[in-house]
C-alpha cells in the first residue's frame, strides 16, 4: 500500500499549514510517511506545492506519479494534472472543475463561507481527502489540538467534518495502526539535535533555507536559557559564534551559499585560533542568489578549500533528519575534541522534507567538552596553543582560574598566543593545526553501503540524494540488476575503506550528484585516483526521486 | 587598594613605533584596571587588526585578536556567552569606522555592555599611511597622494546619531584625562564608545602630538551629560578646537537586561544542560 498527494496553490493560501495538518493524520493513523516542499521565492501568489506519500512501510523519497491532487488554484491543475496516476482523483473548489475525469469539484468555497471563514476552504477538501483514504474520525481531535490555534479550532473541526460528509471512501489504505513515530522534518532535527547536543549560542542572519534552524532554536530560547541572535549580517554571524566559543560555550550558525560566502574569512579565524565552531550550510542552487528556494549540492567544492591558507576542517554531509540529528551532536563533540571547524553540508532537499522515524534516542548522548577542569600547570604563563603531543592543546575557558588568562590570535602566534614571525614557530604551529586531520582519520564514518554484494554497477552518492538513491537501488536489485551504492556522510576528510573495496570490482562506477560539474566524483578522483565512469546530474533545483534515477540508469548507462 | 601595576605587564617584543601614542592609551589602560582593581583574568581584550588592535599582546589579560573590522561581533558573543567579563575592544579608526562599520552601527544599537577604546590617529597605521575614515579633507597621504577627497566621519556625531548611550572623546597625550573616561567607561552599563585623538609618528604629519596638543580642550565639568543637543552641538566642533570629555551618558537596557534567563541567571557559560534535558521537545513532533 502506498499512496501520493500533492497540495497546491499559491503563497499566501495556507497551503503550508493544510499539509501539515494533513500529515499529522496521516502519522497519527500509524503510516510512514515522507514529504517534501516545492515554494517560490515570494510572500504571497506564485505557485507552491506539497508532495505527502505515505505507506504501510518505510519511505525515503518522494514519488512523481500521484494518486491525489488538492488543487488550490488554476496552476496546480495546469502542472500537476499530468502526473495523476489512473485511478487518482483531483480536489477542488466546484468552480475549478472541468470536465476532466477523475475531477472532484466541491463547493469548498461555499461551504466554508457559510461556515463563516472563508479560510477553512482547505480544511474542508482536507476532511474529504481524509474520507476518500478511509480514514476513520477516531483520534483527529488530538491533532487539531495541535495544529489549530484555540480562536480557530472549533471553526476547523467543523469544516473537516463538512468535507468528510461530501464524499464516500475510494481508498484502501489497510488497517490503521497504532502511532509510534515522530515526524520532522531536517532542519527542525539539525535544531533540536543541537539543543541535545548543549548548543548554548546561536547566532545567524536569514537565508533560505537554512532559516528555519534558527527559527526552532529561537522559539525555545526561554525555555532552554539559550541565546539566540540575529545578526546584522553573515560575517558578525560567525565572528559572534567564535568569540562566544572563545568564551568558553557551544555555539553555533548556520546559513546558505550566499552567507557561507561571507563567512569564509572568519572559518580560517576559527581554524588558526583552534576555536571550535559547528556551521551548517544548508544549500541551494547558486551562483549570487540563485535559486532561492530550491536545492543543489552545488557548494561542496567550494566548503573544502573556503578560507585564504590552510586549514584543518572537516566535512559532514547529512542524509536525512535521523542522521541530521545525531551528526550534529557529533560534529558538536567533534568539533570541541579536536579545537576544530565542523561544517555540516545540507540542502533546501534535506531542510524541507519530513519524514516519520522512531524517536531519537536522547539518553545515548552526551555532551563532550574536552575543557580544562582544573587550573592549569602553566598557569603562570597559560599556553593555550601548547605544543604537545597528540598536537591538541589545553583549552581553558577564560576568567575561571584566577591567574589564568587565555589569548586567542588570528596571526601566526607562539604557544603562548602572541604573534610571531618566527619561521620555526609556523612550521611548528602549522603542523600541530593540520595534525588533527590525521587524528581524525580515526574515528570517520565510512560511507554506507546499499544493494547488493560484488555489483556490477557502483553507485556514489552523499548527503540528501541518499533517499532517492536507496529507493532506486531497492527497485533495481528486485529487477535483478547487481547494482549497489555508498553513499557519504563524512567527506572530508575522505574515507577511503569502503571506497576502495567496492570500486575494486565494479565494472561502472557512477556518481549521482544534484550539481553540474560532479564535484564528489572531482573530489575521489583527486584523492584516490579513482574515476568515475559515469555520471547521472541534476541542477535544475529540483530534488531527485528514485523513478528518474531508475530511468536514467537504464537510459545513460546500462 | 589598586593592583599593582606590574600585574597587567607582558614579556615579549612591542612592535609599535617609539614616541606612537599607543604606548600612552596602553599605560593608561592599564593603570585604570589596577585602579579598579580588576584582575587579568576578569578581563577580556577584543581587537581586530592593525597597530590599535595589537593591544591584547602588550598587557596580561584575557584576549582575543581577531580580523580586520571584526572585533565588535566576537566581543558581543564572549560577552553574552560569560556576562561576568569586562570586555574591551581595542581597534583603530580604520577598523573600527571603515571595515567594520556595519558592526558599530548595529553594535550601539545592541547596547551590549563593552567599552570600545577607539585609537583615532586618522590614518590607516599598520598599512603604512593611507586616508583613514576619519583623516581631514585635502590631507594629504601615502595613498591620496593630492588629498583626501571624502569627508571626514565625526565619530562622535555618528555615535550620538545612532543612540549610543555612552560617548567621549579623549587624546593619548591627556593621560590623566582618559584614564578618568576609561573608568566611567567601564562603569557604565551599557556600549560605551571611546575616541581617543592618538598621533601616529610614522605616517600622520598632519595631526601630530602637539597638533593635539594645541587644538584639543577639555569641556566643562558641569556640561549636562544628559542632553542630546548639546552632546551634538559639541560633536560638531572641530575647526575652532576638539572638544574632549564625555559628550553624552545615559542609561537604557543593554541587551542582557532585555534576555530575562540571563539577566536574572548564570553566564552562559556556566548553565547546566544534558542532551536528555532537550528530550521533552520530541513531544512537538508526535
Ligand atoms: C580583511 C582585511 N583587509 C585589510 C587588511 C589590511 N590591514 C591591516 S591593518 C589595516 C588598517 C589599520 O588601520 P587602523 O584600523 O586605523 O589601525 P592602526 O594601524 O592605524 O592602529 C588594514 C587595512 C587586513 N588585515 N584584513
Ligand atoms: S605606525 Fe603610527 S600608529 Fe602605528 S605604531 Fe607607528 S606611530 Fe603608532
Amino acid at each position: 500500500m502506498e499512496y501520493s498527494i500533492l497540495v497546491g496553490g499559491a503563497a499566501g493560501q495556507g497551503i503550508e499549514t493544510l499539509a501539515g495538518a494533513l500529515e499529522k493524520i496521516i502519522k497519527a493513523k500509524g503510516f510512514y510517511l515522507f514529504s517534501n516542499k516545492d515554494y517560490m521565492s515570494r510572500v504571497r501568489g506564485g505557485h507552491n506545492f506539497t508532495q505527502i506519500r505515505f505507506s504501510d512501510s518505510p519511505l525515503t523519497g518522494y514519488w512523481p506519479e500521484l494518486d491525489i491532487i488538492m488543487a488550490f488554484d488554476a496552476e496546480t491543475l495546469k502542472l500537476h494534472s499530468e502526473r495523476l496516476k489512473k485511478g487518482g482523483y483531483i480536489i477542488c473548489d466546484e468552480k475549478l472543475a472541468g470536465e476532466k475525469p477523475g475531477l472532484l469539484g466541491l463547493p469548498l468555497e461555499k461551504s466554508a463561507k457559510e461556515l463563516g471563514n472563508p479560510r477553512v476552504a482547505g480544511t474542508i477538501a482536507m476532511g474529504a481527502v481524509a474520507k476518500l483514504l478511509g480514514f476513520s474520525t477516531e483520534g483527529l481531535e488530538e491533532v487539531f489540538q495541535k495544529e489549530y490555534k484555540e480562536k480557530i479550532r472549533e471553526i476547523n473541526i467543523k469544516a473537516f467534518h463538512e468535507g468528510y460528509q461530501m464524499v464516500t471512501p475510494l481508498f484502501d489504505c489497510g488497517p490503521e495502526k497504532e502511532d509510534r513515530q515522530i515526524l520532522i522534518s531536517g532542519n527542525q532535527a539539525l535544531a533540536l539535535g543541537a539543543l541535545a547536543g548543549g548548543v548554548a549560542f546561536y547566532s545567524g542572519y536569514p537565508m533560505t533555507p537554512s532559516t528555519s534552524i534558527m527559527t526552532y532554536l529561537s522559539e525555545k530560547q526561554a525555555e532552554t536559557g539559550i541565546v539566540v541572535e540575529q545578526a546584522e549580517d553573515e560575517i558578525a554571524a560567525i565572528n559572534m559564534a567564535i568569540g562566544a566559543s572563545y568564551a568558553g560555550v557551544r555555539a553555533m550558525t548556520a546559513t546558505s551559499g550566499g552567507g557561507f560566502s561571507l563567512m569564509t574569512e572568519a572559518l580560517g579565524l576559527a581554524g588558526i585560533t583552534e576555536t571550535p565552531l559547528v556551521v551548517i550550510n544548508s544549500m541551494r542552487p547558486g551562483p549570487a542568489t540563485g535559486f532561492p528556494t530550491r536545492t543543489e549540492q552545488g557548494d561542496l567544492s567550494f566548503i573544502l578549500s573556503a578560507g585564504h591558507g590552510e586549514i584543518p576542517r572537516m566535512v559532514i554531509s547529512v542524509k536525512n533528519p535521523e542522521d541530521g540529528f545525531y551528526q550534529i551532536q557529533r560534529a558538536l563533540n567533534l568539533a570541541d575534541k579536536y579545537q576544530l571547524l565542523v561544517i555540516v553540508l545540507s540542502d533546501q532537499f534535506f531542510g524541507d522534507s519530513s519524514r516519520t522515524c522512531l524517536p531519537f534516542d536522547f539518553d545515548s548522548l552526551k555532551i563532550e567538552r574536552y575543557l580544562q577542569k582544573d587550573l592549569p600547570e602553566d598557569h603562570e604563563h597559560h599556553l593555550r596553543y601548547r605544543l604537545t603531543e597528540n598536537g591538541i592543546s589545553p583549552r581553558v575557558i577564560p576568567g575561571k582560574f584566577p591567574g589564568v588568562t587565555v589569548l586567542a590570535d588570528s596571526d601566526e602566534h607562539d604557544e603562548r598566543g602572541n604573534i610571531t614571525e618566527s619561521a620555526e614557530m609556523r612550521i611548528a604551529m602549522m603542523e600541530k593545526r593540520m595534525n588533527k586531520l590525521k587524528l581524525l582519520q580515526e574515528e570517520l564514518q565510512e560511507p554506507e553501503y546499499l544493494g547488493v554484494e560484488n555489483p556490477q554497477y557502483l553507485c556514489i552518492a552523499w548527503g540528501s540524494t541518499q533517499g532517492p538513491v536507496q529507493e532506486a537501488i531497492e527497485i533495481l536489485n528486485k529487477e535483478g540488476i547487481a547494482i549497489g551504492a555508498l553513499v557519504f556522510g563524512d567527506i572530508w576528510p575522505l574515507p577511503l575503506k569502503n571506497l576502495e573495496k567496492y570500486a575494486a570490482h565494479a565494472e561502472k562506477i557512477i556518481n549521482i550528484e544534484q550539481n553540474y560539474l560532479g564535484q564528489m566524483a572531482r573530489l575521489i578522483r583527486q584523492e584516490t585516483g579513482i574515476k568515475c565512469t559515469d555520471s547521472i546530474l541534476k541542477y535544475d533545483g529540483r530534488p531527485f526521486n528514485a523513478y528518474e534515477i531508475v530511468q536514467r540508469l537504464k537510459k545513460e548507462v546500462f | 587598594m589598586a593592583l599593582d601595576i606590574k600585574t597587567y605587564d607582558m614579556i615579549g617584543d612591542n612592535a609599535w613605533c617609539p614616541g606612537c601614542g599607543n604606548f600612552d592609551i596602553l599605560a593608561v589602560l592599564k593603570q585604570t584596571l589596577a585602579d579598579l582593581e580588576l584582575a587579568p583574568h576578569e578581563v577580556l581584550m577584543v581587537s581586530g587588526i592593525g597597530q590599535a588592535a595589537k593591544t591584547p599582546h602588550y598587557i596580561n589579560a584575557n584576549g582575543f585578536n581577531g580580523l580586520h573590522g571584526r572585533a565588535v561581533p566576537p566581543a558581543v558573543g564572549a560577552k553574552l556567552a560569560n556576562k561576568d567579563l569586562q570586555v574591551i575592544i581595542s581597534t583603530g579608526d580604520g577598523d573600527t569606522y571603515g571595515e567594520g562599520g556595519n558592526h558599530l552601527l548595529h553594535n550601539i544599537r545592541r547596547n551590549v555592555d563593552l567599552v570600545h577604546i577607539v585609537h583615532d590617529n586618522q590614518v590607516y597605521g599598520l598599512t603604512k599611511g593611507q586616508g583613514s575614515p576619519t583623516t581631514s579633507l585635502g590631507q594629504i597621504t601615502s595613498m591620496q597622494l593630492d588629498g583626501v577627497k571624502v569627508n571626514p566621519l565625526n565619530p562622535v556625531s555618528m555615535a550620538l546619531g545612532l543612540g549610543c548611550t555612552f560617548v567621549a572623546r579623549s587624546f593619548s597625550g591627556a593621560r590623566e584625562h582618559l584614564s578618568g573616561v576609561l573608568k566611567e567607561a567601564i562603569k557604565h552599563p551599557g556600549y560605551a564608545l571611546v575616541d581617543v585623538l592618538q598621533n601616529c609618528v610614522s605616517f600622520n604629519k598632519v595631526n601630530t602630538y602637539k597638533w593635539y596638543q594645541d587644538h584639543t580642550y577639555f569641556i566643562d565639568p558641569d556640561h549636562d551629560r544628559t542632553d542630546l543637543q548639546k552632546a551634538f552641538k559639541l560633536a560638531q566642533e572641530w575647526e575652532q578646537g576638539i572638544p574632549l570629555g564625555i559628550f553624552y551618558k545615559v542609561e537604557r537596557p543593554t541587551l542582557i537586561d532585555r534576555i530575562p534567563w540571563l539577566k536574572e541567571g548564570k553566564p552562559l557559560i556556566d548553565r547546566a544542560w544534558t542532551p536528555q534535558d532537550a528530550k521533552r521537545f520530541l513531544a512537538d513532533f508526535q
